[in-house]
């Protein structure tokens, strides 16, 4: 039983790395596949995917078995350090569902991205940027270590600025894209700091041996409370850069500039629940440290609320399904904390399934609503709850003005963060220049800086 | 195969190279440098692998002199500079060649390999003094002012000359010295804060492909590891370290905010070569270890990422990062492999700068938590940086041409040779971990042994100096 595990786990992940390594190769060599082959590859390495996780499923449940590892051994190894890479995939009661709405999702969006970007000259660069993004979830969802996951973690960040930056010869999602990629370095220095803690403070980064070779939701934390609250502030930061918790929800909807398919499921349902996972992964860890349950709860209720009132101003639906998105990842979050970590669970999956749904219907948002309206023979409802009517004229306009210019989030960033650091080595750099100049004579530099 | 003197021969294929091309005057100066260059780089790799299955795993040179010492240190730097010289040369191609200084390259190779083949202090000194020359002609053939340049090798050379003088001394002022004119000279040489002027200066007016060369082998932090770290006192460690920690941190903000493509690359190898010696100076296991492999990880990204830049540079002229230029749709190839090089240099996964990088953060944060912090800083700056100048270079915009851009054939076989080695070593890690650690814990026993030297020098020389308290006490009158 235990080889036809191992054999069902390696395709679970082989199947997608070979897509990823046939897809980049190619590319890398400009040699692309024609469309209908990278059409048929990726539909067959996914659904090949998703059997082998049901048939993990299957037999996780008929032998009552309710967690099974992979072990593939040590990456790198120093032994006389205790320094190790372990590479270990779990599959248990939270990676398995999340694998299988992984595959059931980007193979739904992978048909569909097949038909919307069919001759579209980026349609092997998604493929490619689609495959990274496959592999990366994959990996963070199944790590059995803080490393593995971390590595996933790295390659849905990249693959996720690269597809919001799909539409390369405009501006806009380029800005955009390196945005997002600058507030996912933050939370991956943040997560990266509080593995390495986690290791200083453990001597080990697997999950497991972190909760007494317990399976999820079992077990419980080797930390001391001052480490945990350490740790867990980390990884709060973390989650909350990945999955658009404030101060960092201004990157999702700056995220739907990338093509619909890529919207709809890498940040509406996949990429924006990875922050919540990761917090769910480790909760048992931080399970008595009521510091950062507290803290959690505040972070997604402020989350939620600020996310609800921005989602009711947006001007256009994908902003607004971003918000919608962000509220619900707020209550995901509060849910954690509160211990229902089932039902943040459920959550999840539920509103990912949603949410893709919405995204992929967007473009026809109209035409829905006119043939809504037919159906029920006049207008939908669109009134406003009674406590906002209550409210002063002029502080009405105020909370509409905050709520679409999106709690000024961005702006507060950009003044508190990057104008100051701009300025800061701006002025290093004339600092440099007139150095440079009043030891090399007045010509230099030769060139203008423009 | 000790009849003859392979690595005498490793250092003198180039000088013969250089001759060969100043003799003849040849005008195809690119492919006599380039042959010399293969033939180094394949006796060098050769002597390496065998090197590995040497039970010693060290060599002694020829002649009887003992000038040559490769141990498991320096012996992978070795193939490793040839091969940044060898790319570097294949990638010059097109209207690159009437600029590129290739006989100044194959001698700037030669004292290169000669200074990482040797460990001996006044060879050593006298090739690093040398291996300054050719960049001075350089710039003073381009008609450019040297003066930066000047200005600061003279402080390296004068502080390495007086520094090595003053370290055969054995009193303790002359030794203190010695260890401030070494740490100069070594600050000097890796560009740290604040000396690091000379390399914004020479980016500015050399060739790229000669400034690359000039900084990619990463001299500083040899001569650090060879002169300065087996004498140093804490305090010169502390203060290297604390200097080049700053200098990683300074320079990938500024990598961050730079307009010229130029400069903006010498910022981030500033960066990353500052983190090298951040490595070095924690002198523990895991910190030298981390320290080898980055040292290898930046050499082959880094160089890689120079030469794509250069190979751009070629066809768009200076690069201004403050404007988009769109060249994905006219180089999709470079685009590549311009992404792939500079997220190996951030220590990505997949790639050769994975395991380097989470060894040294590993390492800082074991030897202080602060330290940990500032080096993920500076790499989450460097990652930023990095996508920045990816975006600006090729989207953005539609770039209007008629002319082919597409890259050259051999520009193509040195970046994809280079990218290779990048996912190759990102994906198999463990030969590499495992001889850095193993050079790690042969230069910390070499450490410790000089250390438990100047111990007990300092002890010696202290019962010396203090008089036998017998000797001074009162003589206590002898009862009757």
């Amino acid at each position: 039983m235990v080889s036809v595990m191992n054999c069902l786990a390696a395709i679970v992940l082989g199947c997608p790395i070979l897509t990823l390594l046939i897809l980049g190769f190619t590319g890398l060599v400009q040699r692309p596949l024609p469309e209908r082959l990278v059409d048929r590859l990726t539909k067959f390495h996914v659904a090949m995917g998703l059997v082998a996780t049901l048939g993990i499923l299957g037999i996780m449940i008929g032998t009552n078995h309710s967690m099974e590892v992979l072990d593939l051994g040590n990456f790198v190894e120093i032994g006389q350090e205790h320094f190790h890479f372990h590479l270990e995939f779990i599959f248990d009661r939270l990676s398995v569902p999340m694998v299988l709405m992984t595959f059931v999702l980007v193979g739904v969006i992978g048909s569909f991205a097949n038909v919307y970007l069919q001759g579209d000259a980026g349609y092997y660069r998604f493929f490619v940027c689609f495959s990274i993004f496959l592999v990366g979830l994959l990996f963070a969802f199944l790590a059995g270590t803080i490393e593995t996951l971390f590595l996933g973690w790295e390659l849905v960040g990249l693959s996720s600025a690269l597809l919001i930056a799909y539409f390369h010869e405009r501006k806009s999602p380029v800005e955009n894209g390196l945005r997002v990629w600058g507030i996912y370095r933050v939370a991956d220095a943040a997560f990266l700091m509080a593995a390495l803690m986690m290791h200083h403070w453990t001597d080990q980064g697997e999950f497991l041996r972190m909760v007494n070779d317990q399976p999820w939701p079992q077990g419980a934390s080797h930390l001391d409370p001052w480490a945990s609250l350490w740790v867990g502030l980390l990884l709060l930061i973390a989650a909350a850069g990945k999955s658009g918790l404030i101060p960092f929800s201004g990157w999702l909807p700056r995220a739907m500039e990338g093509p619909t398919p890529s919207s709809a499921v890498f940040y509406g349902a996949l990429s924006i629940h990875l922050g919540a996972y990761l917090l769910l992964r480790l909760a048992p860890i931080f399970a008595d440290s009521l510091v950062i349950r507290v803290l959690m709860f505040a972070l997604g209720a402020l989350t939620a609320i600020y996310a609800a009132m921005t989602s009711r101003v947006q001007t256009d639906i994908k902003s607004a399904l971003a918000f919608s998105s962000v509220c619900q990842v707020g209550i995901i979050v509060m849910e954690i904390a509160l211990g229902f970590w089932y039902l943040a669970l459920v959550h999840i999956i539920g509103h990912a399934f949603l949410r893709s749904l919405q995204l992929l219907r967007a473009p026809t948002l109209l035409r829905d609503y006119r043939t809504l309206e037919n159906a029920i023979g006049g207008r939908l409802a669109n009134g406003q709850p009674a406590w906002i009517s209550q409210m002063a004229n002029h502080r009405q306009i105020q909370w509409y003005r905050f709520a679409l210019e999106r709690g000024y989030m961005d702006s507060m960033i950009d003044q508190a963060l990057l104008e100051p650091f701009r300025k800061l080595f701006k002025a290093f750099e004339r600092m440099e220049n007139d150095w440079l100049r009043w030891l090399d004579g007045p010509s230099w530099p030769r060139r203008k800086d423009p | 195969m000790n009849a003859i003197p392979w690595h005498e021969l490793v250092i003198c294929i180039p000088l013969l190279g250089f001759l060969w091309i100043r003799a003849r005057a040849s005008s195809d100066a690119r492919r006599v440098c380039l042959a010399f260059a293969a033939i180094t780089l394949a006796l060098s790799c050769g002597l390496y692998l065998w090197g590995l299955e040497s039970p010693s795993g060290s060599f002694e040179g020829f002649f009887g002199w003992n000038l040559i010492h490769i141990d498991q240190f320096s012996a992978p730097l070795i193939p490793l500079t040839a091969l940044i010289y060898f790319v570097t040369l294949l990638a010059t191609v097109g209207h690159k060649t009437q600029q590129f200084p290739f006989a100044g390259a194959l001698i700037s190779e030669s004292l290169t390999l000669g200074t990482l083949s040797t460990d001996t202090t006044w060879w050593m000194i006298l090739l690093l003094s040398l291996s300054v020359v050719p960049m001075w002609f350089e710039l003073k053939s381009r008609g450019t002012s040297t003066r930066v340049y000047e200005l600061h090798q003279a402080i390296f050379v004068g502080c390495l000359i007086l520094g090595g003088c003053l370290s055969e001394r054995t009193s303790a002022p002359a030794l203190n010295l010695s260890v401030v004119l070494l740490t100069i000279a070594v600050l000097v040489r890796s560009a740290a804060f604040p000396f690091h002027l000379w390399r914004i200066d020479m980016f500015e007016k050399a060739s790229f492909g000669s400034s690359i060369l000039m900084v990619s082998p990463m001299l500083g932090a040899y001569l650090c590891m060879r002169l300065v770290l087996p004498t140093e006192p804490d305090w010169a460690l502390h203060t290297i370290s604390f200097l080049s920690l700053a200098t990683s941190v300074y320079a990938s903000g500024m990598a961050l905010v730079q307009n010229d493509g130029r400069r903006f690359f010498c910022y981030l190898f500033l960066s990353h070569s500052s983190l090298v010696l951040v490595g070095l100076e924690l002198a523990t296991p895991i910190g030298l270890t981390a320290a080898l492999c980055m040292w290898l990880s930046v050499g082959l990204a880094l160089t890689s990422y120079g030469i794509t830049l250069r190979c751009i540079e070629a066809r768009v002229g200076r690069i201004d990062l403050n404007r988009y230029y769109g060249l994905y749709t006219h180089m999709p190839t470079m685009a590549a492999f311009f992404l792939l090089t500079g997220l190996a240099s951030v220590g990505f996964p997949c790639t050769i700068g994975f395991i380097a990088g989470e060894l040294l953060i590993e390492s800082a944060m074991d030897f202080s938590p602060w330290i940990g912090w500032i080096v993920v800083l500076a790499t989450a700056l460097n990652g930023i940086a990095v996508l920045r100048a990816y975006f600006r270079i090729f989207t953005g915009t539609k770039h209007p041409t008629t002319i082919p851009m597409r890259s050259q054939f051999e520009e193509r076989v040195a970046i994809v040779g280079l990218s290779l080695l990048i996912l190759a070593g990102g994906l198999y890690p463990q030969p590499e971990v495992e001889s850095s650690y193993q050079a790690a814990i042969h230069l910390l026993e070499d450490y410790h042994r000089s250390d438990q030297q100047r111990s007990d020098q300092k002890r010696s020389d202290q019962q010396h100096l203090v008089p036998d308290p017998a000797a001074v006490s009162p003589q206590t009158p002898q009862a009757d």
